[in-house]
């Protein structure tokens, strides 16, 4: 499989999903062609609702939908949809509608349209309302499945998406389980956790480090919330050092959620890898050189680290 | 619909008025002007035009009702009390713990409530979805929403105004919409029109696609027309400009912002009551005027 954009992915596989379901809605704020719903739009165009450039108005329209038995899907740039945390945490989470929050263009790797456009501090905001799930595929045969999740999940649920194409790190057979992290590369040294785009780099930081002696396992947690305590737990216990990869925020994300799990659960040595300033313009590549977040990167921090 | 028992509804908006008073008085806090300013709208609404059962509050067919100016509810859950979704004593826990007469409404604690308000702005937008949600469903179920005059200078309202008249074209027009706007004038840092003044906004309205009506807020024939104009009206959503008096009905709250959220007395209050209930006291006030009085002394 060639690497894809989990948004590509994402709209093809809801496509799929609304021939199915007929109660499957989306609404956009005049992102479809950006979040990929265009092609439901084009499909079912009584099922699509374009609000405009309204992201309270379409977080607020889909919370409607949702209490009158639609699973509406509502799309935007991660930053602009959860950038409106108000109308999420009152008519979404606190009246518990099943809405499916879509976040597209997340992190840094969004390159050269800059900070204003990248989805920063998503996670961070959406971490603190007891009852939205948080769901960050790593390619394209787990966004299929995350977003089948999404339809059938009760309640509501965010899912994080990349702009940036995802090569495959799971094979044809993989079956995504929601609340579980799973092992893409067993090892004994250390526990890299990594979500989304930052997943193959973590991979082939992990490939550098072996040939260099240091097993690393690699988690993918694609559910940031609820966290996969268990398997962290377990893979910690085992390597005793956990390093985290994520773009976003070094706060509050899920170097945070680990660290918190960690802290109460099982005090263990923990590195971050994060974004710890505002984003950019640039390439999406030598974005992810100057946050640490390429595979250099990620292999220079975990050897620091480790011979700390 | 059938033409509306005025004298009927006026009994059950006196009778509101004094719960509600009772209500903010034992909860010690609470938002008494805007409860009193929209009771008439309610009582017209739970006890002539909805369609609901109280025994199957999530029954698929029933009309819905968003307050988008949430820190009333306290008129709401009288009328929901009384209509029979919880027991008329339980008015008395509004704002304490544990209650699920949360000081703003909470759709996952009360049954019967439509959808968790109070920050503003939000609620019309979620009636416009529901609104929506219905047309898809092929019910003929209404949604009304009350949203407040101060809460309509929130941006959130007006991408709802802009788009609730063009949503769900063609097969879908949100005909089943009303919208109620309680233009009593205040809000909580003082008149509307010193503040950010509204109008002219029917005129603004108008041009963003809405049927439009004004009536008298506390005329219930008044009202009822207008919501049975907005039933007939096809093609799109209503807005019933509603012209009230913020504090209705109580001398000493009427037109004065301090009693936009400020919870009277005991002695107040028991003032309050007689003069929303006149002479002689009725028998069933009288209970609730010693409570009160009680409540003082303590």
């Amino acid at each position: 499989m060639a690497a894809k954009a989990s948004r590509a992915a994402f709209g093809e596989a809801l496509i799929d999903l609304g021939a199915r379901d007929e109660r499957i809605v989306t609404v956009d704020a005049d992102l479809s062609k950006s979040t990929m719903t265009a092609g439901f739009a084009k499909k079912y165009p009584g099922r699509a609702f374009n609000v405009g450039i309204a992201e309270s108005g379409m977080i607020g329209l889909a919370a409607g939908l949702a209490l009158t038995g639609r699973i509406p899907f509502a799309c935007s740039f991660a930053c602009f949809l959860v950038g409106r945390f108000e109308t999420i945490r009152v008519s979404v989470a606190y009246s518990d509608a099943p809405v499916k929050l879509v976040g597209t263009h997340v992190g840094v790797a969004i390159g050269e349209d800059g900070y204003t456009q990248m989805g920063l501090e998503d996670i961070a905001c959406l971490r603190s309302l007891p009852n939205i799930p948080i769901v960050q595929p790593a390619d394209e045969i787990e966004t299929r499945q995350a977003v089948a999740y999404a339809v059938e999940h009760a309640g509501p649920i965010y899912l994080r998406l990349t702009r940036q194409g995802l090569e495959p790190v799971h094979d044809a057979a993989y079956r995504f389980q929601f609340g579980k992290a799973d092992v893409l590369r067993p090892g004994n040294d250390v526990s890299i956790l990594a979500t989304g785009g930052t997943l193959w780099n973590t991979l082939e930081a992990a490939r550098r480090l072996a040939t260099e002696g240091i097993q690393a396992e690699v988690l993918n947690v694609a559910t940031i919330k609820p966290l996969d305590e268990e398997g962290i737990v377990r893979s910690a216990g085992r390597t005793g050092h956990v390093v985290t990869v994520e773009d976003h925020s070094i706060n509050g994300g899920l170097g945070s959620a680990v660290a918190e799990v960690l802290a109460e659960v099982m005090p263990t040595p923990l590195k971050r890898i994060g974004v710890t300033t505002f984003g950019e313009s640039g390439d999406p590549k030598a974005l992810y050189a100057r946050h640490g977040l390429d595979s250099e990167g990620i292999a220079g921090t975990v050897r620091k680290f480790l011979a700390r | 619909m059938a033409n509306p028992d005025v004298p009927k509804l006026e009994a059950i908006a006196r009778e509101g008025r004094v719960q509600i008073i009772r209500m903010l008085t034992h909860a010690g806090s609470g938002h008494p002007g805007g409860s009193l300013s929209v009771i008439d709208i309610l009582a017209t609404l739970y006890f002539h035009r909805m369609r609901y059962d109280p025994a199957r509050p999530h029954w698929e067919d029933r009309d819905r009702f968003v307050l988008s100016k949430g820190h009333c509810v306290p008129a709401q859950y009288y009328c929901m009390a009384r209509a029979g979704f919880f027991p008329m004593d339980r008015l008395v826990t509004l704002r304490k713990l544990g209650s699920p007469l949360q000081g703003h409404p909470d759709r996952v604690a009360l049954p019967g409530i439509e959808a968790a308000t109070g920050s503003l702005g939000q609620g019309i937008s979620v009636a416009v979805g529901m609104a929506l949600g219905l047309k898809l469903a092929g019910k003929a179920s209404r949604v009304y929403c009350v949203i407040g005059d101060g809460e309509t200078q929130e941006g959130q309202v007006w991408e709802s105004l802009m788009s609730a008249p063009k949503l769900g074209a063609p097969d879908h027009h949100l005909d089943n919409l009303c919208v109620i706007l309680d233009y009593n004038g205040i809000q909580l840092d003082g008149f509307v029109k010193k503040i950010l003044d509204l109008e002219p906004i029917t005129d603004k309205l108008k041009a963003f696609g809405w049927a439009v009506v004004e009536v008298n807020g506390h005329d219930i024939a008044q009202v009822d027309k207008a919501l049975d104009q907005a039933e007939a009206t096809k093609g799109g959503p209503t807005f019933v400009v509603a012209h009230t008096v913020k504090g209705k009905g109580v001398s000493f709250m009427e037109n004065d912002p301090e009693w936009h959220g400020k919870a009277p007395k005991p002695e107040e209050a028991v003032r309050a009551i007689r003069e929303i209930v006149g002479e002689p006291v009725p028998s069933w006030a009288q209970p609730v005027i010693a409570e009160l009085s009680a409540l003082g002394k303590k």
